[in-house]
């Protein structure tokens, strides 16, 4: 084992893909020579050539237009969108194009993109640089959406996105890319669909994802110190979601709490609670809880009181255990 | 007499695709057919003359007014109009129907429902044959409305900048769906973009199929060359509405009537008689052989099944 930083990771998982593949080459902007906004391509332009490091022009449309066409044509592209906000930009390409392209012609194309991008807030970056979209893309079919907490997760997933033949939103957080972690000396995978216990409990549930998988643990740490063992689960993928993994905790632990860092209407959490209440209403000791941001958009100034925390899971956690 | 037998392939093109357009409008009449269909009617010189450039390894990435493109560069009829039905032996299980028609094995990437959509991904397939060191081109058609759309605008700019090779074939039939082409723009030829982006721009009538055929050739042959991306404008004229059972109170019979004086396969057929390529049997003969594939489509399609109940949950994942 040894330790690396989150964007470190990321880029050991591209040199190692690249490497093994031919067919896999990233594009997006200034993924080349700068190594992108936050340094994750760095080196492998250098490595690779510029025959499979192509830097764009700001078009993100045609990024993922030109990635879904050369994936029709059997490559295996890797588009980076440096902010998940920017997906917005290029939605008719994502939503219309690559992820029903597949479908619509009756199979007859793979579809095997992966789009990578920085999500989430924790920098000031304000309203059109921090958002957490993923319920967005969770939403359409044909669609995977996938979210690592840590330098591991983050390591074997995207090398899991990267093989695999269907279209994967990647969200990478930006607050994340400094963290360090432990990860194996040799090659290994993650599986996309497989949520992860990051510590077992009895008492409650907390699934949680991307950076607020930290801010559960940090609040399971206090919580436990007042006797209350948390069970932390990191959902690591969202679409396909991993029912098993949440309902066999709920069902040990008969209390659920759901904490996201997007907003908490409408979003991925609606989804779990609803799934949980169709299959085990029966099993709940409490009402499902849901942590995340606030109905406003993520503001410049106020950041800190926007962004929900360990604070916020730890209360939540309190009532259900009250109820 | 070289050309003889390509030019007598283009002229059946030309006769098959307006054939089709005809009983597929007229099946649809019939309630035989569901769906939003658009048919390409007066616009069959652009199909064939573009296509019968192509190699069979070339691809094109057609519109939601795609039906003449698709046979043009060779797919089976009879699979295509299952497809139109929507029936399980069509060339996309049913799935598609008239939007959204491919075939891989001919190089029909695919038809699309968004205006401008198809432009983005027609830079992919001509990077991945560049990234291979291939020569297959790639042709993407779409119409005067997508002109607007911001696709077009990145679509041009990178392929122009990497030499993609692409041939952007503007089919120009005056009409953005209900609106017309000098209330939505104010230049008359799309072409002059071109410049913007750095490419060859040429505008030409889209009915007279040997001068189609004649400026694809050029576009096709610089982009195998790896010289880069054309636009290729090809003013047409939409004879029908905008889709099937459009009752166009929009426009003034007086432009469907000078739409319709503007008759590609007329105009090719009397070329090719004074040329004496063809004689005076020539079309009834060709009438005959066209009407009997399309009976026997029709026949394929309709004795084709409906899809299995399970099919609605097969190839969202591969």
């Amino acid at each position: 084992m040894r330790e690396i930083r989150y964007i470190k990771a990321i880029t050991e998982a591209l040199s190692e893909e690249m490497a093994r593949d031919e067919d896999v080459f990233i594009i997006g902007e200034d993924v080349g020579g700068p190594g992108g906004a936050f340094g994750a391509t760095r080196g492998l332009l250098e490595t690779f050539g510029d025959r499979r490091v192509k830097d764009t022009p700001i078009s993100e449309s045609a990024i993922v237009g030109l990635a879904t066409g050369a994936a029709i044509s059997g490559l295996r592209p890797v588009a980076e969108i440096m902010f998940a906000d920017f997906l917005a930009v290029c939605m008719d390409q994502i939503v219309n194009q690559m992820a029903k392209t597949r479908y619509m012609f009756g199979g007859m194309y793979t579809m095997p993109v992966v789009i990578r991008t920085s999500c989430g807030g924790g920098l000031n970056a304000g309203p059109q640089h921090s958002q957490c979209l993923e319920a967005w893309f969770a939403h359409v079919p044909g669609l995977k959406v996938v979210m690592p907490s840590t330098p591991y997760d983050v390591k074997g997933l995207l090398k899991s996105a990267i093989r695999d033949d269907n279209p994967v939103l990647f969200f990478e957080h930006k607050a994340l890319y400094a963290m360090k972690g432990e990860i194996p000396d040799g090659e290994y995978l993650v599986p996309i669909g497989k949520a992860d216990v990051k510590r077992p409990g009895k008492d409650v549930s907390v699934v949680a994802t991307s950076r607020m998988v930290h801010q559960a643990l940090e609040a399971a740490k206090v919580l436990s110190g007042e006797g209350i063992d948390t069970e932390v689960i990191d959902l690591r993928t969202i679409s396909p979601l991993d029912k098993e993994t949440i309902l066999q905790s709920v069902e040990k632990t008969s209390r659920l709490v759901i904490a996201h860092e997007a907003v908490k209407a409408f979003g991925i959490g609606a989804e779990i609670a609803a799934m949980v209440c169709e299959e085990m209403i029966d099993r709940l000791d409490a009402p499902v809880t849901r942590v995340g941001a606030p109905f406003v958009p993520t503001p410049f100034n106020l950041e800190n009181l926007y962004l929900p925390n360990a604070g916020d899971v730890a209360a939540a956690v309190r009532n259900v255990m009250e109820f | 007499m070289e050309n003889k037998e390509k030019f007598l392939e283009i002229l059946y093109l030309m006769v098959k695709i307006r054939r089709v357009e005809e009983r597929i409008d007229n099946l649809f009449a019939q309630g035989k057919i569901p769906g939003f269909l658009h048919v390409s009617i007066g616009q069959e010189a652009i199909a064939a003359g573009v296509c019968s450039c192509l190699d069979a390894e070339d691809s094109i990435l057609t519109t939601h007014r795609g039906h003449g493109q698709a046979l043009a560069k060779g797919m089976d009829l009879n699979r295509f109009m299952a497809e139109i039905y929507g029936r399980k032996d069509g060339c996309c299980k049913g799935k598609s129907g008239s939007m959204h028609i491919a075939s891989k094995e001919d190089g029909v990437v695919g038809s699309n429902g968004i205006v401008g959509g198809g432009l983005p991904i027609s830079l992919g397939t001509a990077f991945a044959s560049m990234y291979r060191g291939e020569k297959n081109v790639t042709v993407c058609f779409f119409g005067d409305g997508a002109s607007n759309q911001g696709t077009f605008h990145e679509a041009l700019n990178l392929a122009a900048l990497w030499n993609l090779p692409i041939v952007f074939c503007c089919e120009n039939n005056g009409w953005a769906q209900f609106t017309s082409q000098k209330r939505y723009m104010k230049l008359e030829n799309i072409s002059k973009r071109a410049e913007a982006y750095g490419m060859p721009g040429v505008t030409v009538d889209g009915s007279d199929v040997l001068t189609v055929r004649g400026e694809a050739e050029k576009a096709v042959a610089r982009a195998r060359a790896g010289e880069g991306p054309t636009l290729l404008e090809c003013k047409t004229r939409r004879w029908a509405g905008h889709y099937v059972g459009d009752p166009q109170k929009y426009r003034s019979p007086d432009d469907t009537r000078e739409a319709k004086e503007h008759d590609p396969i007329a105009r090719f057929a009397a070329f090719l008689m004074e040329s004496k390529y063809i004689g005076p049997a020539h079309m009834d003969a060709l009438e005959t052989k066209v009407k009997s594939e399309i009976d026997e489509a029709v026949a394929f399609a309709e004795g084709s099944p409906v899809a299995a109940a399970d099919e609605l949950f097969t190839d969202v994942y591969a």
